[in-house]
C-alpha cells in the first residue's frame, strides 16, 4: 500500500463530511420533534407515517408551484395536521400512545401512496445551495458552505430546541408536564394543551425530515421512500438519551455510517451491496444496546411519564 | 379551558358491551367514510362500495381468496396478540414472516426432493423455527439489555426484506430463470394443497383455525397465558405475585415469531411458489390492526383477519374496475384502526351532561356559559 492511499487526504475528507451532513439532516429534524414531544412524556410512533406525508407535500407542491418554500410550508402543515390527528386521539380521547402512533404510521404509508401515484416518476428541481459569500470560496472547506438551506436550518433547530429546553419558561413547563403530569395539573397548569402543541412541533418537523428527502436527498416522489428513516430518529432520541446535543452527533453518526456504506459500494469492496444497506439499520440495534444495557441510565433520563395517558378530571 | 357542556366520566368498570360494540361502529364510520371518499373522488359511492366489498367474494374462487388472505393475517395476529395483551409489543411480524420464508424456502429448495413426503412438514417446520429465532433478537436483548422490542424487532424487518433480496439475486438465484431475483420453482411435493377445486385456498386456512383454537386454550385456561394476561392488565400486580417479565417477554416473542414464522412459509408454498423479493403487501403490519379490531381474543381475530383480506380483495377490486390505486387498502386500514382506537374510549368511560353547579363552579367570572338544552 502506497503512502498516498493509506490516509485520506482533505480534499477526500470534504465530500465524505459534505454527504454526511446531508444524510443526518433528515434525521435531525425528525429526532428533534421526537425528542420534544417526548419531553412532554407522549410517545408518537408515526414519525416515519409523517414523514412520508410531509415527503409527498413538499413534493406535490413544490412541482406545482414551482415555489420549493410553498412545498415546505404544506409539509409540515400536512405533517402536523397528521399529528394533529394522533394527539386527538391519544391526549382527548385517551387512546393507546402505541397503538395509535402505529396507526398513524400505517395510515401516512397508505394516503401516502395514494395520493402520490400522480407525482411518481415526475422531474423536480432540488433546492439549491445556499452559498456563504468568502467562506464558501475557501479551498477545501469551502464545500461545506455551500449547502441547502435546510442543512444549515438543522443546526439551527438544535439550537433552538436546546435553549428552548434549557431556558425558557416554556421550556421548563413541558419537562413538567413530561416528568409528571399530575403535578404540572395541580399548578394550574394546562397539560393537555401543552402537549398538543409539542404533538404538532414534532409532526411539523417530521414534515420537513420527509420534504428533505424529496427534494433535497434524492429529488423525487417514490412510494415509501423514507425507508425506515423515521424510526431510526425514534432510535435516535432514546439513544440521545433524550438529550438535544447528543441528538445531533448521533444523527451524525448514522448520516456517517449510511455514506461509509455507499462508499464502500464505490469503491468495489466485495460486500453483497445487500449487506452494506443492512449496515444503518444493524448499527440502529447495537446503538440501542450499548445506550440502554444499563437500565438505570434509561430510568435517569427518560421521562418520567413517557406514553402514559393523563386525563384531568380522573 | 373552556367549558364543554358535556364531560366525559370514567365509568366503575370498563364496559364489556362497548368492548364487542366498538369494532362494529370502527367498521360502520369506516363504510360512512369510504362513502364520502368515493363521492368526492367522483365514483358512484354505493356502485363503488359495491365493487370493494361485495364483488370480489360473490364467487366461489373469490371466497377461496378471501380465506387465502386471510390465513397469513390470522396466523401473524394471532401471536401478536398473546403479546400485545402482556404488554409486549412486537411489531416485527413483517421481518418474522420474510425469514420463517426464507428458512423455510431454504429447506425447501435444498431439501425437497431428498425428504419425499416429509418435505413438506420439515419446510413448514423450519418456517416457524426461522421465525422463532428471528423474533428471539428482540426478546434477547430486551431481557438482557433492556432495548425496545419494537425498534428492535422493526430494525429487523428491513434487515430479513434486504436478505431475502440478496438470496434471491445472488447464490439462491435460479439459473434457468432469465436472471430474474427469483428461486426455481418448488418442487411438488412442497406445495400446500387446496382445500376446494377452482381456488387457491389451501389448508394452511383450516391449521391456522387450530391454532386459534389453541391460542384460545393457552390464553384463557393455561397459567401461563394468565400470567401474560396479569402483565397486561395490573404489571404491579404480576411483578408482586412474582410473575417473571423476562418468561413473558419470551413466551411472547417466540410463540409470535414462530406464527408469523409459519405464515411466511406457508405464503410461499402456497400461492407464490418459489422465493422472490418481494412475498407479503404488508401482512405482517396489517396483522397488527386485525389483532386490536379482533379485541386480542382469537375469535375475534379470525372475523377480523377476514374482514382485513377483504380489504384487501377489494383494493384489488377498485384497482382493476375503478382504476383506483391500490393503496386504498392501506388508507382502509389505517382509517379502521383510527376508528376503533376513538370508539374504544367509550369502552373505559361514557359522556355525561355536566351539572349545573359544576358549570357555575367552573365559570367563577360570570360569563355566560352554554348550557346543554334541557
Amino acid at each position: 500500500m502506497t503512502t498516498a492511499s493509506a490516509y485520506m487526504s482533505v480534499e477526500q475528507m470534504i465530500p465524505i463530511l459534505v454527504s454526511t451532513l446531508v444524510a443526518a439532516t433528515p434525521l435531525i429534524y425528525a429526532a428533534l420533534g421526537e425528542l420534544v414531544v417526548e419531553r412532554s412524556g407522549v410517545l408518537n410512533l408515526g414519525v416515519e407515517g409523517m414523514m412520508l406525508i410531509g415527503a409527498l407535500a413538499a413534493f406535490a407542491v413544490g412541482v406545482s408551484s414551482g415555489t420549493l418554500l410553498l412545498g415546505y410550508l404544506a409539509a409540515m402543515a400536512a405533517a402536523a395536521l397528521l399529528s394533529l390527528v394522533f394527539a386527538f386521539l391519544t391526549l382527548t380521547l385517551q387512546a393507546n400512545q402505541v397503538a395509535t402512533g402505529l396507526a398513524l404510521t400505517l395510515f401516512g404509508i397508505g394516503l401516502s401512496a395514494f395520493v402520490g401515484r400522480h407525482f411518481a416518476g415526475l422531474p423536480i428541481h432540488a433546492m439549491r445551495p445556499l452559498v456563504i459569500p468568502w467562506l464558501s470560496e475557501l479551498p477545501g472547506v469551502g464545500a461545506l458552505f455551500r449547502l441547502d438551506l435546510l442543512v444549515y436550518g438543522s443546526i439551527v433547530l438544535y439550537l433552538a430546541v436546546d435553549w428552548f429546553l434549557r431556558r425558557t419558561r416554556a421550556g421548563l413547563l413541558l419537562r413538567a408536564v413530561g416528568e409528571s403530569p399530575t403535578v404540572a395539573h395541580s399548578l394550574g397548569h394546562p397539560v393537555i394543551r401543552i402537549r398538543y402543541l409539542a404533538v404538532m412541533f414534532g409532526g411539523a418537523t417530521s414534515g420537513i425530515a420527509g420534504a428533505y428527502l424529496s427534494t433535497a436527498l434524492t429529488p423525487m416522489w417514490v412510494e415509501g421512500m423514507s425507508a425506515g428513516r423515521g424510526w431510526i430518529a425514534l432510535a435516535l432520541v432514546v439513544f440521545a438519551t433524550w438529550k438535544p446535543l447528543r441528538v445531533l452527533l448521533g444523527a451524525y453518526l448514522f448520516g456517517a455510517v449510511t455514506v461509509l456504506q455507499l462508499y464502500a459500494q464505490g469503491f468495489g469492496l466485495n460486500v453483497p451491496s445487500e449487506m452494506l444497506s443492512m449496515l444503518p439499520y444493524a448499527a440502529t440495534i447495537v446503538v440501542l444496546v450499548i445506550i440502554c444495557r444499563d437500565p438505570t441510565t434509561i430510568r435517569l433520563n427518560q421521562p418520567a411519564s413517557l406514553g402514559k395517558s393523563f386525563h384531568p378530571d380522573a | 379551558m373552556s367549558e364543554w357542556p358535556l364531560r366525559l366520566e370514567k365509568r366503575p368498570r370498563p364496559s364489556a358491551l362497548m368492548r364487542i360494540a366498538a369494532p362494529s361502529i370502527a367498521v360502520a364510520a369506516m363504510l360512512v367514510t369510504g362513502f364520502i371518499a368515493f363521492a368526492l373522488l367522483g365514483k358512484n359511492p354505493l356502485s363503488a362500495l359495491y365493487i370493494y366489498f361485495v364483488a370480489p367474494v360473490d364467487s366461489l374462487y373469490g371466497i377461496g381468496e378471501l380465506l387465502l388472505k386471510a390465513t397469513p393475517l390470522l396466523l401473524c395476529a394471532l401471536g401478536l396478540a398473546l403479546g400485545f395483551t402482556a404488554n409486549v409489543w412486537n411489531i416485527g411480524a413483517e421481518g418474522q414472516f420474510t425469514l420463517g420464508a426464507i428458512t423455510g424456502g431454504g429447506v425447501a429448495l435444498f431439501w425437497g426432493p431428498a425428504l419425499g413426503p416429509f418435505a413438506l412438514p420439515a419446510a413448514l417446520l423450519a418456517g416457524a423455527l426461522g421465525g422463532m429465532a428471528w423474533a428471539a433478537i428482540p426478546a434477547l436483548l430486551r431481557t438482557r439489555f433492556h432495548t425496545s422490542e419494537i425498534l428492535v424487532s422493526l430494525m429487523l424487518v428491513y434487515i430479513s426484506q434486504l436478505l431475502l433480496a440478496w438470496l434471491v439475486r445472488s447464490p439462491w438465484r435460479d439459473p434457468l430463470g432469465f436472471n430474474f431475483p427469483q428461486s426455481k420453482v418448488f418442487d411438488d411435493n412442497l406445495s400446500l394443497p387446496v382445500l376446494f377445486a377452482g381456488a387457491r385456498a389451501n389448508i394452511a386456512f383450516p391449521i391456522a383455525l387450530c391454532l386459534a383454537a389453541l391460542s384460545w386454550f393457552f390464553s384463557a385456561r393455561t397459567f401461563a397465558g394468565y400470567r401474560m394476561r396479569v402483565a397486561g392488565l395490573a404489571p404491579a400486580a404480576a411483578a408482586y405475585a412474582g410473575f417473571g417479565e423476562k418468561r413473558n417477554i419470551w413466551l411472547a416473542l417466540t410463540l409470535s415469531g414462530a406464527m408469523a414464522g409459519l405464515a411466511g412459509i406457508c405464503e410461499v408454498t402456497g400461492p407464490i411458489g418459489r422465493l422472490q423479493p418481494s412475498i407479503s403487501p404488508g401482512y405482517g403490519f396489517a396483522a397488527i390492526i386485525v389483532a386490536f379490531v379482533g379485541r386480542l381474543h382469537p375469535a375475534g381475530i379470525v372475523l377480523s383477519s377476514l374482514l382485513m383480506s377483504l380489504l384487501y380483495l377489494g383494493g384489488e377490486s377498485v384497482q382493476l374496475e375503478l382504476q383506483l390505486p391500490a393503496a386504498v387498502t392501506g388508507l382502509f386500514q389505517g382509517t379502521l384502526l383510527f376508528y376503533l382506537l376513538a370508539a374504544d374510549l367509550f369502552v373505559g368511560y361514557r359522556l355525561r351532561r355536566r351539572h349545573r353547579d359544576s358549570l357555575a363552579e367552573a365559570d367563577p367570572s360570570g360569563t355566560e356559559t352554554v348550557r346543554p338544552p334541557a
